[in-house]
């Protein structure tokens, strides 16, 4: 008989040391003092840190404290609106995205975003993925074929979606639509996965869908995703940034956040005495 | 601390705060009788007592731990919070096993009743030893009650002059048996008296270890002492 125990894998304080050692090496992304302004009014001050490859890195904090506008700024979507400027550098790949001649198309293509409300086009479940393909690439219909199975199989769709490829995108549940998006956004091969609130209009069991996709795209991808769940932070997230009226109050590894928070403000606000 | 916004879940972390100190009190009232067993000779009501009140400690360890269970259901606490719950849960354990502890006492003491050569280990030395233990339960469950991390760092301390206490029953009670045989039976009930009274300081030193750990968040077991006060140091 063989007695020998097996033990799980435990992540120990020297794994994350070294997890954290090559991710500072080689941040996927910088943020080097940024500011941003609707208007005359400032909503981001002075951010700075770095999101890691493959990484996931949570934002939280109260609403109105600049979390999905620091999202928003990570693929320049805010570029669609009048008035609204940033400043400082974001750098992805070692290339300043918020330098003026970024071509705006490209970069949206390797840095995705998945919203709140799920998104999908008034088209079929098919088309609805290879809608974006098309934009970067031709391929032959074999391919597309190959590449929409692809996506679907990386946002944990397709075992649903295979019988059902010619459907509106539109008649799937919430949570399908959702991952769906998410699909979407993975069908193009980004770089980085921008999620904005991607669970706050879903079902439990929906949400752990996604908390279980996140965790699995975070192998090929590099995440970034606001949530007022933080519960949700906690559980999805390696790094997780607490900010508060546009800036940046604590910035850390998630198990550290959680358990042992370095500023009060952090601690008030995950402990629910916000306020 | 603040208050938190949702004070239903004040009102439930004050529950199992105030429930750890109600159980230390129930504890203490044991070791007190623990000690008049050690001292008197003639008190029959005394064994009663002591079974109920073990009664009423297991109780409440059942009920703390349970309370602390519903709030980690319910709340999903985080750090601060986390910890103390936690914290709670193995203080909660500690007291019990305390109890058990002082119970074996107040039953072994009167096997050793009547021996005169013994007497004198018995009343003055356990006695003694027992009393500190006490009043380093009582400075550990005051350390919890006031967040105090140097009161926690004094019964960490302490631990050590229980340690030798004990060691120097066991010497007295060897020679003893060795000179008279007839002392084996009743020496070794001392024994088992001693080692119990032993056990009452490492519970009592575990519970302020519990305690820097909700204050400072660092996990100070099988630290030295040096590094423990280095810890609390820290601002």
């Amino acid at each position: 008989m063989n007695l020998q125990i097996s033990m799980p894998p435990v992540d120990t304080a020297a794994d994350r040391a070294t997890r954290k050692a090559q991710a500072d090496a080689a941040p996927k992304m910088s943020i080097r003092n940024l500011d941003f302004h609707y208007g005359s009014f400032q909503a981001l001050k002075h951010v700075s840190f770095d999101i890691a490859e493959r990484d996931v890195t949570a934002f939280i904090g109260p609403s109105g404290c600049g979390k999905s506008t620091l999202l928003r700024t990570l693929n320049r979507m805010y570029s669609l609106y009048p008035n609204q400027r940033a400043a400082g550098e974001i750098l992805f790949n070692r290339q300043n995205i918020l330098d003026p001649k970024t071509d705006l198309n490209l970069l949206r293509a390797k840095i995705g975003m998945v919203f709140q409300k799920p998104t999908p086009f008034p088209m079929s479940i098919y088309d609805n993925i290879a809608f974006g393909v098309r934009l970067y690439e031709r391929l032959s219909q074999r391919d597309m074929d190959e590449r929409v199975e692809w996506a679907l199989t990386k946002a944990a769709m397709w075992d649903e979606a295979k019988d059902k490829l010619k459907q509106s995108g539109m008649a799937l549940s919430g949570g399908q639509q959702q991952r769906l998006c998410i699909a979407r956004a993975v069908s193009v091969k980004p770089e980085v996965l921008l999620l904005d609130e991607p669970t706050s209009a879903l079902d439990p069991i929906s949400t752990a869908k996604i908390e279980e996709l996140i965790s699995e795209l975070k192998a090929d991808y590099t995440i970034a995703i606001v949530t007022h769940n933080m519960q949700q932070a906690a559980r999805v997230s390696d790094r997780t940034a607490y900010m508060y009226l546009g800036e940046v109050i604590e910035f850390g590894e998630t198990d550290q956040i959680f358990l042992r928070p370095a500023r009060k403000e952090t601690e008030d606000y995950i402990t629910g005495r916000f306020g | 601390m603040s208050d938190h916004t949702n004070k239903q879940f004040d009102a439930e972390m004050e529950s199992i705060r105030s429930g750890v100190l109600s159980m230390g009190g129930v504890v203490e009232q044991q070791l007190t009788r623990a000690i008049s067993a050690l001292e008197k000779e003639d008190d029959a009501q005394l064994l009663d007592a002591v079974g109920e009140n073990e009664v009423a400690i297991n109780n409440l360890q059942i009920t703390i731990d349970q309370q602390c269970a519903q709030i980690i259901a319910k709340r999903q606490p985080a750090a601060v919070d986390l910890r103390m719950i936690l914290t709670v849960s193995k203080i909660v354990n500690d007291l019990e096993r305390i109890g058990d502890e002082v119970k074996k006492i107040a039953y072994k003491a009167p096997e050793t009743y009547g021996n005169a050569r013994l007497a004198r280990v018995r009343y003055y030395d356990a006695t003694q030893a027992l009393g500190n233990a006490m009043s380093m339960l009582r400075l550990a469950l005051d350390a919890f009650a006031r967040l105090d991390v140097a009161a926690a760092a004094e019964v960490i301390d302490r631990d050590t002059a229980i340690d030798a206490a004990f060691a120097s029953i066991l010497r007295q009670l060897v020679s003893y048996m060795m000179e008279d045989p007839r002392t084996i039976t009743p020496a070794l009930e001392i024994v088992f008296i001693a080692k119990s009274i032993e056990r009452i300081g490492d519970h009592a030193k575990n519970i302020a270890e519990a305690v820097v750990q909700v204050v400072k968040g660092k996990d100070v077991r099988h630290a030295s002492a040096q590094e423990i006060r280095a810890e609390i140091a820290q601002p």
